[in-house]
């Protein structure tokens, strides 16, 4: 393969095999262009499950709309759009947090668009007031302790885990995750920047071991018995107790949620949602996806599953998440996660919640 | 007068340089490196905007912990790839014992893992239901051995990951430095009543020292690079902290500057690599050359040295592979299907192009360069290999700004000849992938061509141009052919190195476009990590052609060694690094490109 026999000049095989590029390169750029007779909708996104894969399947299959995707973190989506501007072929942004929807929108890389059956299947918490993102499922921030090692009645709020007797017992991930950086958002916007502050601090004070992995990392070391408590979302232990390989299931019966702050402003809660780019080649394509993923069908896949809570009223939940019951989420607008982002950012830097 | 006879004093001075710099060859050449610069320019020029509030807020908070995050981890990496690296390269150069001729091509293995694929294998198997937990639990609690885990996941944690993978450069460089000295001052000093030990610390290694250093030097860069396993186990360092500022944040400029700080960092590491090696020659100055006669270790001491250079190769490569291959035995039916094979195609095809451009790019820099060596083309051409340098992330933004731009024009100037829908010509299609590769990866091709080139005599140029061919027949007539081996191996390298890419990858790609490395990525960041086996497991086994290959080379040197005094040639006194093998083991790790090995 690397060194043939033969004897022709080797200057001509290279040269020739430069010809190749350009012929190479042609062919591939073929891979990205479209087929102008066939109807597209071009997808950004940073949902990568296999739910929104089969999802999508079907909306072709119903619509003959084919859906294209980069899949990449919202954040790099977000950069890529801006640098687009007009010429951008995405029609749609997906981002797993309201944060970063209400970022792509202050930065003019959203455009509104509302429709009756919308209006209808997404309440206006869960939506942009002016039409601008639509939530597609919400995700609760839960507290996951060790069932052998923690009354559940002992901890209520969220702020209950900066008391010193959680000392050398939390579990956390790093502050860089979206999911702490909203969470955050949303205390400051209940107790202020200084209250919040103060909580990161002490909850940095209370860590078994300095932030590493992913939610799902925080779970399994909760059960492993690293930690006693974690904030995570609570997808993921749905996930982890409704898995396929048994020793995951195990691991995640040792490990109970409550839902925080019931008896004040409720449980920190966010949407993965959709936004139509304000460049939208194929816009009506986009509403017809968006209005199929808020409908009855694509509800109920993604609550069933991924765990996750659908965000239109009247569908069915999965039945781990029914076992869970109802719960009080926290009514703070989703615009104002976006909005304290980087107030948020700030104080994890500060409280040295790296 | 003073004015006109300053101009012609001028005109006399630099009208041949400018001549010099007017041939086709050398046009092109700056072309080449002024395309490579433009991202870089792109981002650097970010440098002088206003000092942002969020700056000024990254400077009072993380600033301090992303360089001492940084520091120690480089500290540590180098340090430990210092000691497997020599310390092995020494046993198995200079010595003989059970074991060592396997080992001498094993310990180059770790070099084919990505470094986030080993982190990632590394998390699951130190996992609660991984293998070494299960053991474990049997004598330990389970609090303790789950802490096993949390332990990797830490700044030690990365240290030892990256350590296992990035040794063999250090191992490669020196042990070739090793081969390439004279057994005869060796046995000198024994014979003047040295020990081994005495000889290695007072001969061996200090004429083997700028090898050493290039080897860690490239290492170092690597380590400053690296994202993908310091953002699984969360350490905050540099490149994390770019991410950080530019999405986070949302702050580019402070993300630029970060950038900028990371560079400042890499020029200072070439500088002092550059000034260590000073004016010292190290060959060794005689003409009667031997290869070191193997010293044979016996009883203890041999099996030492086997169980010493056996725990890297088992560590960076047999256990990450063996996992690896065990989750793909269980997913492999599922798994291998036309999806699969289209990433397979995207990567290689991908990986293809990317090498022979990159390739071609340095055979025109590097052969202009020997055309008209002026100072300014030679500073050209290694300004051209900076790109290795900067992550891949950096570059892919520098890459964005000015073709979005060009993008943007083009759609205007054929929006009225085709119609709307043409789409992005160039950011929306691979265009912009195989450039940013090239602009990454150019030094991956260039120092080995340039080395390739240097064993050329340039007599043999001379007389093929006075015998009236034109400088491109004589490239090709001459010069390539010469070349044929330098540059297969060349392109190989960028290749891999393509095929591994992540950060740039996930920026840069198309609609529907998943190469190998991004698809294994998002599996294992979605904890799929068994899934993500087999993209990875064919990443990894095409990263092994190019060990195989400059395995094969070395061993080759090795055998010329043995030839007649007059056919070898004399090493040159660049980093240690012989040529021949030279150009491949300095190219094993290109690094700081040709400002290594010029």
């Amino acid at each position: 393969m690397i060194h043939s026999p033969s004897n022709r000049p080797t200057a001509r095989r290279v040269l020739g095999s430069l010809l190749l590029v350009p012929t190479l390169v042609l062919a591939f750029s073929l891979q990205g262009c479209q087929d102008e007779s066939e109807p597209v909708v071009n997808v950004y996104s940073h949902r990568h499950y296999d739910t929104d894969e089969a999802l999508f399947q079907r909306f072709t299959e119903l619509s003959g709309i084919r859906v294209r995707v980069v899949s990449a973190s919202a954040d790099e989506l977000i950069a890529r759009l801006e640098r687009e501007g007009q010429a951008s072929p995405a029609d749609v942004l997906i981002t797993v947090d309201a944060g970063r929807l209400h970022r792509a929108r202050e930065r003019g890389l959203l455009q509104p668009v509302s429709s009756d059956l919308l209006d209808e299947a997404v309440p206006m918490d869960y939506r942009d007031p002016e039409g601008f993102w639509y939530g597609l499922t919400r995700r609760v921030r839960i507290v996951a302790y060790a069932r052998d090692r923690v009354d559940p009645e002992l901890l209520e709020r969220y702020e209950d885990l900066a008391d010193e007797e959680w000392t050398g017992r939390v579990v956390a991930r790093s502050s860089e995750n979206i999911y702490n950086i909203s969470h955050m958002a949303s205390l400051v916007a209940a107790v202020g920047v200084e209250e919040a502050e103060a909580w990161a601090e002490g909850v940095v004070a209370n860590f078994a071991r300095a932030p590493q992995g992913n939610d799902t990392d925080q779970i399994r070391d909760v059960a492993a018995g690293i930690g006693d408590v974690a904030l995570v979302n609570s997808y993921y232990v749905g996930r982890l107790l409704n898995s396929e390989d048994a020793e995951s299931r195990q691991l995640a019966q040792r490990v109970g949620i409550l839902f925080p702050n019931q008896d004040d402003r409720g449980a920190h809660v966010n949407v993965s949602g959709i936004g139509v780019t304000a460049h939208a080649p194929n816009r009506a394509h986009a509403l017809q996806l968006i209005e199929f993923l808020v409908s009855e069908e694509a509800q109920r896949a993604f609550a069933e599953a991924n765990f996750e809570y659908p965000v239109r009223p009247g569908v069915a939940w999965a039945p781990t998440l029914q076992a869970w019951g109802e719960f009080r989420s926290d009514p703070l607008p989703l615009a104002q996660l976006g909005e304290l982002n980087n107030e948020a950012v700030r104080i994890f830097d500060r409280a040295g919640w790296r | 007068m003073a004015i006109a006879f300053s101009r012609g004093w001028a005109r006399d001075r630099f009208r041949p340089r400018l001549r010099a710099h007017l041939t086709p060859w050398t046009l092109v050449t700056f072309a080449i490196v002024a395309l490579v610069l433009l991202p870089l320019a792109s981002v650097l020029l970010g440098i002088f905007g206003e000092s942002s509030d969020t700056w000024r807020h990254l400077a009072s908070t993380v600033l301090a912990d992303y360089l001492g995050n940084s520091a120690i981890l480089a500290l540590g990496v180098g340090v430990l790839t210092l000691v497997i690296g020599v310390g092995t390269a020494w046993l198995v150069a200079t010595c003989e014992f059970p074991g060592r001729r396997f080992l001498e091509t094993g310990l180059i293995l770790p070099l084919a893992m990505p470094t986030y694929i080993m982190a990632y294998t590394y998390a699951e198997v130190l996992s609660h239901s991984g293998p070494v937990q299960g053991v474990l639990q049997i004598f330990l609690d389970p609090v303790t051995t789950a802490s096993i885990r949390t332990g990797l996941m830490s700044l030690p944690g990365a240290v030892f990951i990256l350590s296992l993978v990035l040794y063999p450069y250090v191992y490669l460089i020196t042990r070739a430095s090793f081969l390439k000295q004279s057994g005869g001052i060796l046995e000198t000093s024994r014979i003047l009543g040295k020990s081994g030990w005495a000889s290695f610390r007072q001969v061996a290694l200090p004429m083997a020292r700028p090898a050493v250093v290039a080897g860690v030097t490239l290492v170092l860069m690597e380590v400053l690079n690296e994202y993908g396993a310091v953002k699984y186990f969360g350490v905050s360092t540099f490149t994390t902290g770019i991410f950080r500022a530019w999405f986070s944040l949302g702050d580019t400029p402070s993300a630029i500057r970060l950038s900028a700080c990371l560079l400042a960092f890499v020029f200072l590491l070439i500088l002092a690599e550059r000034a260590q090696r000073g004016r010292a020659r190290f060959d060794h100055g005689s003409s009667r050359f031997r290869p070191v006669a193997p010293f044979r270790l016996r009883g203890a001491r041999a099996w030492l040295a086997t169980g010493a250079c056996t725990v890297p190769v088992v560590l960076g490569f047999v256990v990450p592979v063996g996992q690896l291959l065990v989750w793909t035995a269980e997913v492999v039916p599922e798994a291998l299907d036309r999806r699969f094979l289209w990433l397979a195609l995207n990567s290689f095809g991908l990986a293809l192009v990317s090498a022979l451009i990159a390739v071609a790019a340095a055979l025109i820099i590097v052969y202009s360069v020997r055309l008209s060596p002026t100072p300014l083309l030679r500073l050209a051409s290694r300004a051209s290999s900076l790109g290795y340098s900067i992550p891949g992330a950096v570059i892919a933004v520098g890459v964005l700004v000015p073709f979005i731009w060009v993008d943007r024009r083009l759609l205007e100037l054929l929006a009225p000849i085709t119609g709307s829908g043409v789409g992005l010509l160039l950011t929306g299609t691979v265009a912009a992938l195989v450039f940013a590769y090239v602009v990454r990866f150019l030094a991956v091709a260039l120092n080995p061509v340039d080395s390739g080139f240097e064993r050329i005599c340039g007599n043999l140029d001379e007389t093929s141009r006075s015998l009236g061919s034109p400088p491109l027949r004589t490239l090709r007539r001459v010069n390539v052919p010469l070349l044929k081996g330098t540059l297969l191996s060349a392109g190989l390298l960028v290749f891999v190195d393509v095929l591994k890419e992540l950060p740039l990858t996930l920026i840069l790609r198309p609609f529907d476009f998943d190469t190998l490395a991004t698809r294994a990525f998002q599996l294992a960041m979605d904890e799929q990590v068994a899934e993500s086996a087999l993209p990875a497991l064919l990443i990894v086994m095409v990263g092994l052609l190019p060990v195989v290959l400059i395995n094969r080379l070395i061993g080759r040197e090795r055998g010329e060694t043995g030839g007649p005094d007059g056919e070898e040639p004399k090493p040159k006194a660049t980093g240690g690094v012989p040529a021949g093998a030279g150009d491949l083991v300095g190219a094993a790790r290109e690094g700081a490109g040709g400002a290594q090995a010029t």
